[in-house]
């Protein structure tokens, strides 16, 4: 650890930790503009025309910021703003599904014993091991078999078994849900669902919310299984649209509308994660049950 | 954590016991010669059917009604959307509202399919839908593909030949005959058309060719650089003066590549690198020992960054669209102000014709519109008028003789290059294109062959090295190929 | 864990457990069973698509796509031997980082003001791999910002081609990598070490424990389950890395295909839907998935003794 570990006196306590915080904050600071770096680019060059992206980097803003956001926004075949309606639908059901369904069946493996619960937990971690790419191609014929073109039923439902939230959701239990609680709440009378409902889910929810915020991510910039099922354009997802400006002819390749798209698709997943990382405070899983 | 332990050791076993099982295969040797002999008898089956049309295959559920009223076009892109938009006599501009619903004025629906390039999205679309063509009553009527995987679908089975959509001998006559090579299948078919022609030709900065070569004259200069060894010898004479010849690794990949004598896979299905690719290879190397180019790639920053006024760099091999749209706009420090390097531009053939870019209409089996579609091939790519109206508002140049060569007539002139005819000189060089050895698999092996020779370029790896990797990427791509029996 | 304290009255809510894993497993059935089992199923047959039309097999062909794999022409070793190394250059800078981070985040003492850097520093994760991959490919290039400082203080005119040579290429693909996932990383610590019960560390404090001993008989013995399914997610996620180093080296076959990942081989056969080859990469990477997880897991139980030890003080500290 960074900080003293030797506590004397209240005074040099004080000071100990004031030299702890700042060496703290430099250090933050630092990683902070690292992390900061690629948007930095990102944004100057949604300021530059194409002509002047092509040439190479510069750290001076050009005027284009306007141009470019009109270009992009104000294409017809584009749908920028139809396009964000339904990345906000398929990211925002994916994360609620994909959250509520891993937990439950999380909850199933911690909570209960039956016959079949190791067998359940082993065959969940073995399919987290298998590659995604290759199986991708056979779920896009199946899709295809069953119908489900342009429709947001086979980039939302097969969230619920998330394999890897399902895992974090378990070891979160591990660590965050004793067994206890759950009896007492059987001994209050409460029925297993509402008690999963009631209680362990707000118990869960630093949990969830972390695994929300990655679940969106996810199925926000997820472009290849959508870039085969969509092909209506009112259904598209940012991605595609973002796939489509980068496609674009010769006579109209503009670098300053792709980068202006894929900062616009940005600012809606920074402002989903704002909102959820409130949920990740101090004290709410055990304090709220306990005190 | 015992039990996760226990069940995946459980689990596992089926996936050990495969992998013990490849090891022990590893003894049992095949016989080599028995092997060979089975496996180029499927070859050559195989290698049969890929360089042969296929057979069409039958219709076997006919388009609903809905269907024969819409016209469902697949693209990667908006090109040929725009040209459709604007040039086609009957798309009805008035009913039509673009990203909505657009109409033909006889009240037929056209519907877009739009899958962007990346990743392989539009090519993995499309083989999925038209698998599909047979029994589907909802069909595809058209597809564009690109000259570079044309004839992986003009071979196919999937399309329709213009002769039967009503498109004559006589309409395609004014078309330049490249073009045509492109999409004419294994039995002498046409399968689609293009309404844009894309020539290449050699782009060269007039100050500097003053400066080294005593004159800036696209005639004389075509002289010093009508064939390799010329071209060669004013690289070095560039170079002694402080310029590069050319900017980076793959400049003049596609000049070489468009020349080659042979296809890129036998009948037997073995890879073949033709001459004039080892004369690229040898020449890229020369170049990049010698400092005759600027080691970057295209469409890298540096590489456009080398058109504008801080370059070094002589020329640039460039086609109709590039000129236009790229490298103008590269040449001036800002665009729009006509500086910078503006006006300094001047072309000429170069020492081997060849093309770059371009878009083909291919009408899909099945369509239940052929009339239509062939309509839509005659207005646009067979139709004079309308390509000199297309090339005017678009500066496309476009697939008529007789149009491009009333402009080359012209006292048109071309202000960013310095007041030359370039049109003149495409229509010059355009008939002598001759692509007649492309073929179904030069998307991936030209793609192959340029990365893997980089790190030889580079001084990395072993010119023999960089062959294995080549012959390891192409069989990755296209498992039915093989190495050439002597490598 | 108090987990094994209980006595469970197990036999009378079973169902509730079927009940509750049947959604996900009638997903599982439906959306992605067939084309799992397929993949499978697939590696033990020639099933390829010539030109994008004509279908070869599927014809069984028992082990042959493995011994291809296995091959001195494929050479699989090293593109194992590829991924691994950028996974671990990007992962070991990650854990660190995330766990001091983490610490720093939650620790009551310090009382930092955190929630911008909370912000920043999971954003990099939120640009999809396309963009950070074009972003980087603009800072790194030849006429890019990196080499022009690198030019201004070694006053060399020659630029570093990270594109070009092993090490850099990987470096760059491992710094990604990093920033990509440091901030995630830090976030679910963050919300283990907030699942702690707060009165071990008010009892910690109460019997005068330093933050380091905090830290390390508190904390992390706690938060392993999370630790562990970080180090296994990672671990599985490294293994199947993919879009950045794509994006970077030109399908792989940049500076001697030496950024080329598992997943990238396993991508290049998908271009003739070669589900043949392809379903014989995926089943040898499960193999070694499921072995280094089982790897991992052993090091857990190597270590029980210590965590128990740790969790007796804790509850020690607890009961004072």
């Amino acid at each position: 650890m960074a900080y003293s570990a030797d506590v004397v006196g209240a005074k040099s306590n004080k000071r100990s930790l004031l030299i702890s915080r700042t060496w703290c904050y430099i250090v933050l600071t630092l990683f902070a503009v690292l992390a900061l770096i690629p948007f930095f680019f990102l944004v100057i060059n949604m300021t530059r025309s194409h002509s002047e992206i092509t040439k190479g980097f510069s750290v001076i803003p050009s005027d284009y910021f306007k141009t470019n956001f009109n270009n992009v926004m104000k294409h017809a075949e584009w749908k920028m703003l139809n396009s964000l309606k339904n990345s906000l639908i398929v990211s925002g059901c994916t994360a609620f599904i994909s959250t509520y369904f891993s937990s439950l069946t999380a909850y199933a493996i911690h909570a209960y014993n039956f016959k079949l619960k190791k067998a359940a937990f082993s065959f969940i971690l073995m399919i987290m091991m298998i590659p995604g790419q290759v199986s991708a191609l056979g779920f896009v014929k199946l899709v295809g078999n069953m119908e489900l073109t342009n429709s947001f039923i086979p980039l939302i439902v097969p969230a619920i078994a998330a394999p890897s939230t399902f895992f974090f959701m378990k070891q979160y239990m591990d660590s965050a849900l004793p067994l206890d609680i759950i009896e007492a709440a059987r001994i209050d009378g409460s029925g297993e669902f509402r008690t999963f409902n009631k209680l362990v889910l707000p118990i869960m929810k630093p949990a969830i919310a972390v695994q929300a915020i990655f679940t969106f991510v996810g199925s926000w910039n997820n472009y290849f299984i959508p870039a085969l099922i969509i092909d209506d354009p009112t259904k598209r997802t940012l991605p595609i649209v973002i796939a489509l400006i980068r496609s674009t002819d010769y006579a109209r390749f503009d670098m300053g509308a792709i980068y202006m798209a894929i900062g616009i698709s940005i600012l809606p997943v920074a402002l989903v994660y704002l909102i959820l990382s409130k949920f990740i405070i101090r004290g709410i899983a055990l304090g709220a049950v306990k005190g | 954590m015992n039990k996760i332990k226990r069940f995946l050791a459980g689990s596992l076993a089926v996936m050990m016991a495969a992998s013990v099982m490849t090891a022990c295969g590893k003894d049992e040797k095949k016989n080599e010669k028995g092997f060979d002999a089975e496996a180029n008898a499927a070859a050559a089956k195989v290698g049969k059917l890929v360089l042969t049309k296929a057979d069409r295959i039958k219709q076997e559920v006919e388009g609903s009604e809905a269907s024969k009223k819409t016209l469902k076009i697949y693209t990667w892109n908006e090109e040929f959307k725009d040209r459709l938009r604007a040039f086609y006599p009957e798309y009805d501009a008035e009913k039509s509202v673009v990203g909505e619903k657009e109409y033909l004025k006889d009240g037929t629906e056209i519907v877009w399919v739009t899958t962007a390039n990346e990743n392989n999205a539009y090519q993995n679309k499309l083989d999925e839908d038209l698998a599909k063509q047979a029994k589907s009553d909802d069909k595809i009527d058209i597809f564009l593909v690109e000259a570079d995987y044309a004839l992986k679908y003009v071979n196919g089975p999937y399309t329709k030949p213009v002769s039967e959509l009503g498109v004559t001998d006589a309409d395609l006559g004014d078309m330049y005959e490249y073009t045509k090579t492109v999409c004419t299948d294994a039995n002498g078919d046409l399968q689609g058309v293009s309404w844009q022609a894309t020539p290449g030709l050699f782009a060269y900065r007039r100050d500097i060719a003053s400066e080294v070569l005593g004159t800036d004259d696209p005639a004389k200069i075509q002289e010093m650089l009508s064939d390799w060894t010329k071209f060669d010898d004013v690289a070095k004479k560039m170079k002694d003066a402080g310029y590069y010849m050319l900017s980076g690794y793959d400049d003049a990949f596609r000049t070489f590549s468009n020349n080659v004598k042979s296809t890129w896979v036998n009948k037997n299905l073995e890879i073949v690198v033709d001459d004039n690719i080892l004369n690229w290879i040898d020449q890229t190397k020369k170049y990049t020992d010698e400092g005759y180019h600027n080691g970057t790639s295209l469409w890298a920053p540096e590489w456009s960054a080398n058109q504008g006024s801080a370059g070094k760099v002589f020329g640039f091999f460039y086609s109709t669209w590039g000129i236009d749209f790229t490298l103008k706009d590269n040449a001036q420090d800002k665009v729009g102000e006509k500086d910078g390097l503006y006006g300094k531009y001047a072309v000429c053939e170069g020492p081997q014709s060849y093309y770059w870019g371009g878009t083909w209409i291919i009408a899909a089996d099945g369509t239940d519109n052929p009339e239509l579609v062939g309509d839509i091939m005659k207005k646009l790519t067979c139709d004079a008028t309308i390509a000199e109206d297309i090339t005017n508002k678009t500066q496309d140049f476009t697939n008529s003789k007789t149009a491009m060569e009333k402009l080359a007539a012209s006292d048109f002139q071309s202000e960013f290059l310095g007041g030359q005819n370039h049109i003149a000189l495409f229509a010059k060089s355009a008939p002598n294109i001759d692509i007649s050895n492309m073929g179904p698999y030069d998307q991936g092996l030209n793609e192959a062959i340029q990365s893997a020779m980089k790190d030889y370029f580079t001084g990395k790896i072993s010119k023999d090295k960089a062959f294995k990797n080549f012959y390891t990427a192409a069989i990755e791509k296209y498992p039915e190929l093989k190495k050439p029996a002597s490598k | 864990m108090a987990t094994q304290k209980v006595k469970r009255k197990s036999v009378s809510y079973a169902k509730w457990g079927y009940i509750f894993i049947l959604p996900f497993f009638i997903t599982f059935a439906v959306f992605t069973c067939v084309p799992l089992f397929s993949t499978i199923y697939n590696a033990f047959f020639e099933n390829y698509l010539i030109q994008g039309w004509m279908q070869v097999g599927p014809n069984y062909v028992g082990i042959e796509n493995f011994e291809k794999l296995f091959s001195v022409d494929v050479n699989l070793g090293k593109y194992f031997y590829n991924t691994f190394v950028m996974w671990i250059m990007g992962f070991i800078p990650q854990i660190v980082f995330s766990l001091l981070f983490a610490a720093w985040f939650t620790d009551l003492r310090l009382k930092l003001k955190t929630g911008g850097y909370k912000i920043i520093f999971y954003l990099p994760n939120v640009i999809m791999a396309a963009a950070m991959g074009m972003l980087f490919s603009v800072i790194f290039a030849p006429g890019g910002p990196v080499n022009d400082v690198y030019k201004a203080i070694t006053g060399s005119t020659e630029s570093i081609m990270f594109f070009e040579n092993e090490w850099p290429l990987r470096g760059v693909v491992a710094l990604i990598n990093f920033l990509m996932w440091f901030g995630n990383t830090t976030i679910m610590l963050m919300a283990a070490i907030n699942g702690i019960d707060p009165s071990l560390y008010e009892s910690a404090q109460i019997d005068g424990a330093n933050p380091r001993q905090t830290f390390f008989k508190i904390t992390l013995p706690l938060i392993r389950p999370i630790l562990l399914y970080v180090l296994i997610t990672s671990l599985i996620g490294g293994l199947q890395m993919f879009d950045v180093p794509k994006l970077l080296t030109g399908n792989g076959m940049a500076a001697d295909r030496s950024a080329m990942t598992i997943v990238m081989l396993l991508d290049n056969h998908l271009y003739s839907k070669n589900y043949g080859m392809a379903g014989a990469i995926s089943v040898i990477l499960f193999v070694v998935a499921a072995v280094l997880s089982l790897l991992v897991f052993a090091m857990v139980k190597e270590r029980e003794p210590k965590k128990k030890k740790a969790k007796a003080q804790a509850e020690k500290g607890g009961t004072k």
